[in-house]
């Protein structure tokens, strides 16, 4: 089994929350991980990409070859189609729908959806207003880990242990919107 | 002996804790500054040990010389251009004879994500005769690191530790070992042995030069590099770095294993390398960084019978970091395609200031002030104030190295131009902005220096400064810029029109002034918010 993720996001919109809590899950269930990040510039309102590779097998490369990626998880709709050339023939590719428009030659919105719509496997996700009915527009992320969560080789209950855990030093009411908002995720993935 | 999941930068830190480490040093720079923001956290959760931000590479380096000398263990971390800083230190430590162990954690960035260039520190610990050591996995971080103190001990010279930034920036499982204690202080007594005068530098070089063989042999044998032999006769793949991984990555698609040498010591073990090529007709050089030991197979007379295949011939692409699929076509295979989607083309999203940043009220009073000087030459540095290079500012002209904003001002005033306007960070200004400083003082250079003091080293994720911004005036009046031209101005909308009303009277000044613009990071600002709320919450 291998299992190779495309996060993709904008700086900012805690793509790499979303990688942490996805690996963390992983190697406690005895999977190979390696998870390649970016720091720095790029995280200054530019596009974040992470690479996330589960593996039952030991991994030798920590970036994603082309056309190998299993799912492209983004949290924003023009960045999901960014890193299409990694996405294997029947890959997912599951977004939030909300646009980051920091660009001032942002498509329309509507054209956007309507692209990542008509590839063969696509999910769209209204994560932002899902996250504010949980209790704040910040836990859009997690939204989106739980609208991932039916396809990740890891269980449900494993998820929501390291979402506890790292949202832990936040305080009680953090760790329950990330909760919710977790839950929501799934449930829409699920209709 | 336990399992930790770890970026490669922490599993350096954390190697050289278990080395027993006394003190670290270093000037944050992307992507190595999570190895000392590591070992500051660790420091303060075990009390130790010792682990400080430095004004820059260099003086952070003196710093871990001073600890080697005293016989204790340390290391001194760095971006690749980071080392250019430090350049003068490290070239003369290879010369003294170390005591304590001193390991210099250099993280180069090939592709340029965060850096003005891609240079290769293979190239510089071979200019300065010093022991490489490339991990191309977490654990080889680890196990790398810890062997470097070893080494450094054992040859009394420093050894450098190269990391790239997918290794810096991955997370991946380590083995750690169990932590050694750290050396007593104890002074060597030979101390001339660290008296560059010429007649004892004279002899610490022949010194270096005769024990090199050692050394060399050394490495040659060392575990990191590795053989295997091949079913494919006449073809062999020769990996340094990250490459093996991608190599690997691809090896199930090829019909045939070549053989394959992968070299992680340097410096590289030249009789191995012969060896191993000796029976190929042709080799494949896949390097993570610079053409480094492909030159050298090449030479200036290449090999009669010999197909070498690299950066230089055109199978690897000549600049650039590696990935799988590069090496992939190096390597002969087809591409893998995924999926694509006809007629999509997709804007660009580059790296901008945030929303509220402080920098960006400053670059609009800047060029609002200097609409009325349309010849106006506006030099600039490294950070987050770089990027007033890009829409909407585009406000400077100019980044080349750490502090070259104000000598360059300099420059281009003592050329005949008027005005000239320098820009620089306020951590980058303690850096390496002082000293040039000091030089337009020297000569009463005509040019304004914009200093936008946002109270922290933003673009690396926020280490203190320095000194405190409240600190920062006295340092200029310090050096002696003119009080009357001197300015401390609140970087803030609602004080636009004033501060561009500053700016524009000083720019128009036929002398030296000096203005800063003072407002905190709001990344900064809404993490320290964030912080005493988490705290009032635990409460």
């Amino acid at each position: 089994m291998k299992f190779d993720i495309i996060l993709a996001g904008v700086g900012g919109q805690g793509v790499l929350s979303v990688s942490a809590i996805i690996a963390s899950s992983a190697m406690k269930e005895g999977l190979a991980v390696k998870q390649s990040e970016v720091h720095g510039m790029s995280q200054r309102g530019g596009a974040v990409l992470a690479n996330l590779r589960l593996s039952d097998r030991p991994i030798a490369s920590d970036l994603i070859p082309r056309g190998s990626a299993s799912l492209i998880l983004s949290m924003e709709p023009l960045e999901s189609l960014r890193y299409l050339e990694f996405l294997s023939a029947d890959g997912t590719v599951i977004t939030a729908t909300n646009p980051v428009a920091n660009i001032t030659d942002y498509p329309p919105v509507d054209e956007v959806l309507a692209q990542i719509r008509g590839l063969p496997h696509a999910l769209t996700i209204d994560a932002e207003s899902l996250a504010r009915k949980a209790g704040s527009a910040r836990a859009t992320n997690m939204v989106m880990v739980g609208a991932a969560s039916p396809l990740l080789p890891v269980s449900f209950e494993t998820l929501e242990h390291f979402v506890q855990t790292i949202f832990a030093g936040k305080g009680t009411k953090v760790v329950e919107t990330n909760l919710k908002a977790l839950h929501a995720g799934r449930a829409a993935a699920s209709e | 002996m336990s399992e930790m999941v770890l970026l490669g930068d922490e599993a350096v830190a954390l190697a050289a804790v278990h080395a027993g480490l006394t003190a670290a040093y270093g000037y944050p720079g992307t992507p190595s500054t999570e190895i000392l923001e590591y070992l500051i956290r660790h420091s303060r959760e075990h009390g130790g040990p010792r682990a400080e931000w430095c004004a820059n590479e260099k003086t952070a380096y003196e710093a871990a010389l001073g600890v080697s000398y005293a016989g204790r263990r340390t290391m001194v971390t760095m971006k690749h251009v980071g080392l250019n800083v430090a350049a003068d230190p490290f070239m003369n430590s290879a010369l003294v004879t170390v005591n304590g162990g001193l390991v210099v954690a250099v993280a180069d960035d090939p592709g340029m994500h965060s850096s003005q260039n891609e240079q290769d520190s293979r190239v510089f610990a071979d200019f300065a005769r010093v022991v490489c050591l490339e991990p191309a996995s977490h654990q080889e971080a680890y196990d790398m690191t810890r062997e470097a103190f070893d080494i450094s001990e054992r040859f009394h010279t420093p050894v450098m530790i190269r990391l790239v930034t997918r290794l810096a920036h991955s997370r991946g499982i380590v083995t750690v070992g169990e932590a050694r204690a750290e050396n007593p202080p104890h002074r060597d007594v030979h101390s001339s042995a660290w008296v560059l005068l010429p007649g004892n530098a004279r002899r610490q070089w022949r010194a270096l030069l005769d024990r090199f063989d050692d050394i060399r042999a050394y490495v040659a044998a060392s575990r990191f590099n590795t053989v295997e032999r091949g079913a494919d006769g006449g073809f062999g793949v020769i990996t340094t770095g990250l490459a093996r991984n991608y190599f690997v990555e691809n090896l199930d698609d090829l019909p045939a294993r070549p053989a394959h040498l992968h070299v992680g010591a340097y410096p590289y073990p030249a009789a191995a390398i012969r060896a191993f090529v000796a029976p190929l007709t042709r080799v494949l050089l896949l390097e993570e960084g610079y053409p480094y030991i492909e030159r050298a197979l090449r030479g200036i007379v290449p090999p009669a019978h010999l197909d070498i295949q690299g950066r230089e011939s055109g199978e690897v692409p000549p600049d650039g970091e590696l990935n799988p699929d590069i090496v992939r076509a190096a390597l002969g295979l087809p591409a893998r395609t995924g999926v694509v989607v006809q007629g999509l083309s997709l804007p660009n999203r580059p790296p901008q200031l945030c929303a509220g940043c402080p920098h960006g009220d400053s670059f609009h009073s800047i060029t609002a002030a200097l609409s009325a000087f349309p010849d106006a030459i506006v030099t600039a540095d490294i950070g987050c104030s770089t990027l007033g290079a890009l829409p909407p500012y585009n406000a400077i002209e100019t980044c080349v190295c750490m502090g070259a904003s104000v000598g360059m001002a300099k420059g281009a005033a003592d050329a005949g131009y008027h005005p000239v306007v320098a820009v620089i960070g306020d951590s980058t200004f303690l850096h390496s902005g002082v000293t040039p400083l000091m030089d337009a003082v020297a000569a009463d250079t005509p040019m304004t220096l914009i200093i936008l003091d946002n109270k922290t080293v933003a673009m690396t994720g926020g280490q203190p400064t320095l000194r405190s911004s409240s600190e920062l005036e006295a340092v200029v009046r310090g050096l002696g810029v003119p009080p009357a031209h001197l300015h401390v101005v609140e970087a803030h909308p609602r004080r636009m029109a004033e501060n561009t009303e500053i700016l524009r009277r000083e720019v128009n000044h036929r002398g030296l002034s000096v203005v800063i613009g003072v407002r905190e990071c709001i990344e900064t600002a809404k993490r320290s918010k964030q912080e005493r709320t988490a705290a009032a919450a635990q409460e």
